[in-house]
């Protein structure tokens, strides 16, 4: 039992101290060290939308900034978050008690972030979210203490759908994750599709996950529907493209729209299963010359081009960085009020701002997967149709459910 | 001799019993002792991981172990216990976290009484797959429930204060309760399998159609026996949830099952010690494996090791240096 007590007057005596050094040192950089901790999934199914490349871009953007922000060393760590809820909040829980983490990047699975988001809330740490796809990240589970950088549901239905009508495909059939992920996107196309004077001919809702989809595109098929939508993801979204490419939709007269689909996906699947698809995107790597250049550089380390999240994870990085420089201080939210009082204008964000409720709106584009005759290269995967400016893709703040925001 | 001095002498084999059970003792004492001061020397969150997965792991292996049922479904019961205390703390926030976690508990207790008058009719592979079966059902309600917060989880549950007095938002506090907890656990499953139902149920385990023959409702005892485990996993969900303040369809996937088996064959399957090692091991090679360079490979190295293990120690490591132990030392 001595042994016991002595231990925790050791302890006692260590949170003693560091509670002294915490109020002495406020308005200056904790630990003389900015710490920043990357989560996101290495090895599962989001790996190349972010996983180690994100890692990469954040190294990237450490150096870059010169490793040091006033004098302070920049400290990266990472973990896999496995995506799952608890792994990722247990993490970041131990970052927070053992290594005093300053800020924590990446983020991807959106049960992950929003478990994370709640842990950092807890603790006033900052949270840079740029894999998240859920709008709600920052509606009913906005928090003061994290952004959410790249995209959401949001922009990409309403980009997609608007586009695709006024294109006009205007019967759709939906294709939905029988989840409420699915469930939610689906709701959103149905108001921008009707909106746009469009109409939903039939859908399907498909459990999650689902492997074999002949029978769910057959029934597309026999709709009559100019165009398919998919509001599903990840493997999902994968095996339905490539069931409706063997089933020769887009050659019998109907189009697919994709409302969830990254770089890599349409890298991996093809040209040929993909072409023509349209989807919304907040960034490609060649859609103008500051992004080609940040790209190469990623390509020469990588091997890979960056997907819009690993540019996102480039991008509020340095912002970051610069927040922090200019606020001279690591506290979460004296950087986080600095962070929203600058624009945000670099190679990935245009028009960019951080809305009251995290929100960072830029403008989204509307892509289109070229055909196999059209790509030039590898990685020549997309053309950029058209901007959709920030102030109108991202969910308007008066429809917010956001406690932050007032209503 | 009377009769009076030949109960009175100790005979060498109840002495011989005698010191095997202060042998035992002394080290539960000592495993305890560990258990108490291991919050100084290690982070306590993920001791308190480990502390959960074990009394899962504990609990799936009193049905593998001594009953022969190999149950591919037990992650439904960590869900429901987990899914029920979240639930009731988030939502009433008056309630006492021991009263969410009894409540969690009772909810799983309840479904394994569903789960197996069900199931335990089969055997083998027919019960594995029908255990299976209906944890994926739960999967289902699960992710489809407003309740749950689907794919999302459910989030901000409170750890609160124990009987309405002691705060248990400093990692210390939660420790010692999670460890309390663990023990009582434990010392359930321990009386168990040394009671005289535990031997009926070694005795199902090894030749039901005997048991039957001896006159033995075999039913009844596999019923009993898939209860008290399902009640079990139940708390270990529960706590859980209290511990990280969410529950997540991680626990209510076929994965999770999955994983219980991996950490109760590791460990030693049969053996009372094994699933707390297993989930030891387990647990921390994920630990150590994420925040390393070889992050990437988690599953792969997970997966080897147990590849490793099933082919050469195949009673797992507490069954391998039990049996080391028994042929030195006795």
């Amino acid at each position: 039992m001595t042994l016991i007590k002595k231990r925790l007057a050791a302890s006692i005596a260590m949170a003693a101290a560091t509670a002294v050094v915490a109020t002495t040192a406020q308005a200056e950089i904790s630990d003389d060290e900015v710490r920043i901790g990357y989560l996101a999934d290495m090895s599962g199914t989001y790996r190349d939308l972010a996983g180690p490349g994100g890692l990469t871009a954040l190294e990237m953007a450490v150096a870059d900034f010169g490793g040091s922000v006033n004098g302070a060393p920049i400290v990266v760590f990472s973990a896999d978050d496995r995506n799952s809820a608890d792994v990722g909040a247990n993490t970041v829980r131990e970052w927070i008690d053992q290594r005093n983490v300053d800020m924590v990047a990446g983020l991807v699975a959106s049960s992950v972030t929003i478990a994370v988001t709640k842990v950092l809330a807890e603790n006033d740490r900052l949270g840079l979210v740029s894999g998240s796809a859920a709008s709600s990240v920052t509606n009913e589970h906005c928090t003061p203490n994290h952004i959410h950088w790249v995209y959401d549901t949001y922009p990409l239905a309403n980009g997609t759908a608007k586009a695709v009508v006024e294109q006009g495909g205007d019967t759709w059939f939906l294709l939905t994750a029988d989840y409420a992920f699915g469930h939610a996107l689906e709701a959103d196309v149905t108001r921008v599709v009707e909106a746009n004077g469009g109409e939903i001919v039939g859908g399907v809702r498909h459990p999650f996950p689902t492997s074999d989809f002949s029978s769910y595109i057959l029934q597309a098929q026999g709709s009559g529907a100019k165009i398919v939508g998919l509001a599903n993801a990840g493997a999902d979204t994968v095996n339905a493209i490539t069931t409706a490419s063997q089933f020769g939709i887009t050659q019998s007269g109907q189009q697919l729209a994709g409302l969830l689909i990254f770089l890599n996906d349409v890298h991996a699947l093809g040209l040929e299963a993909t072409q023509n698809l349209l989807l919304t995107t907040g960034w490609y790597w060649d859609m103008d010359e500051q992004s080609w250049e940040w790209a190469q550089r990623y390509f020469d380390e990588v091997g890979r081009m960056p997907t819009m999240v690993q540019a996102g994870i480039y991008s509020s990085t340095m912002h970051y960085l610069k927040a922090v420089e200019a606020a001279g201080t690591d506290e979460a939210q004296a950087v986080r009020e600095q962070m929203a009082s600058e624009p945000i204008n670099d190679f990935f964000a245009r028009n960019g701002r951080i809305r009251e409720d995290g929100r960072m709106v830029h403008d989204m584009y509307l892509a289109q997967v070229k055909t196999p005759e059209a790509s030039t290269g590898e990685w020549d995967l997309y053309e950029i149709l058209s901007t959709i400016p920030a102030e109108e893709a991202y969910r308007p703040l008066s429809e917010s459910q956001c406690s932050l925001v007032q209503n | 001799m009377p009769a009076s001095t030949l109960l009175k002498a100790p005979t060498a084999v109840a002495q011989r019993q005698r010191r095997a059970n202060l042998r035992r003792n002394a080290f539960y004492i000592a495993l305890i002792g560990v258990g108490l001061v291991a919050p100084f020397i290690a982070y306590p969150v993920f001791l308190m991981k480990i502390l959960c997965f074990a009394l899962f792991a504990c609990a799936f292996n009193l049905l593998l172990g001594y009953a022969g049922l190999l149950s591919f479904g037990h992650a439904a019961f960590l869900a429901t216990g987990g899914y029920a205390t979240g639930y009731l703390l988030a939502s009433y926030p008056g309630l006492t976290p021991e009263l969410g976690i009894l409540a969690g508990t009772l909810m799983a207790t309840l479904l394994g009484v569903l789960f197996g008058v069900l199931s335990i009719r089969r055997q083998g592979i027919y019960f594995a797959m029908v255990t299976l079966a209906l944890a994926q059902l739960m999967f289902f309600v699960f992710i489809q429930a407003p309740f749950t917060g689907g794919e999302d989880g459910l989030h901000g549950v409170p750890r609160g204060e124990l009987f309405g007095v002691i705060s248990l938002r400093s990692n210390l506090a939660m420790y010692y309760f999670v460890f309390v907890i663990f023990l009582l656990g434990y010392a359930l499953i321990q009386r168990t399998v040394h009671s005289p139902f535990g031997q009926v149920l070694k005795a199902i385990r090894e030749n039901e159609p005997r048991a039957i023959s001896l006159g033995y409702n075999v039913d009844a005892y596999k019923l009993v026996a898939f209860v008290i485990s399902a009640g079990l996993a139940g708390l270990a969900g529960s706590t859980k949830t209290v511990v990280f303040q969410l529950a997540s369809l991680t626990d209510a996937h076929w994965h999770m099952s999955g994983e219980v088996i991996l950490m109760t064959l590791l460990g030693g399957v049969g053996t009372l010690l094994g699933p707390l090692m297993g989930a030891g091991l387990v647990v921390s090679l994920q630990h150590l494996l994420a925040q390393s360079p070889l992050g990437n490979w988690v599953s792969v190295i997970l997966g080897a090791i147990f590849v490793v293990c099933v082919l050469s120690f195949r009673s797992g490591i507490i069954g391998e240096l039990g049996a080391i132990y028994r042929k030195n030392f006795k």
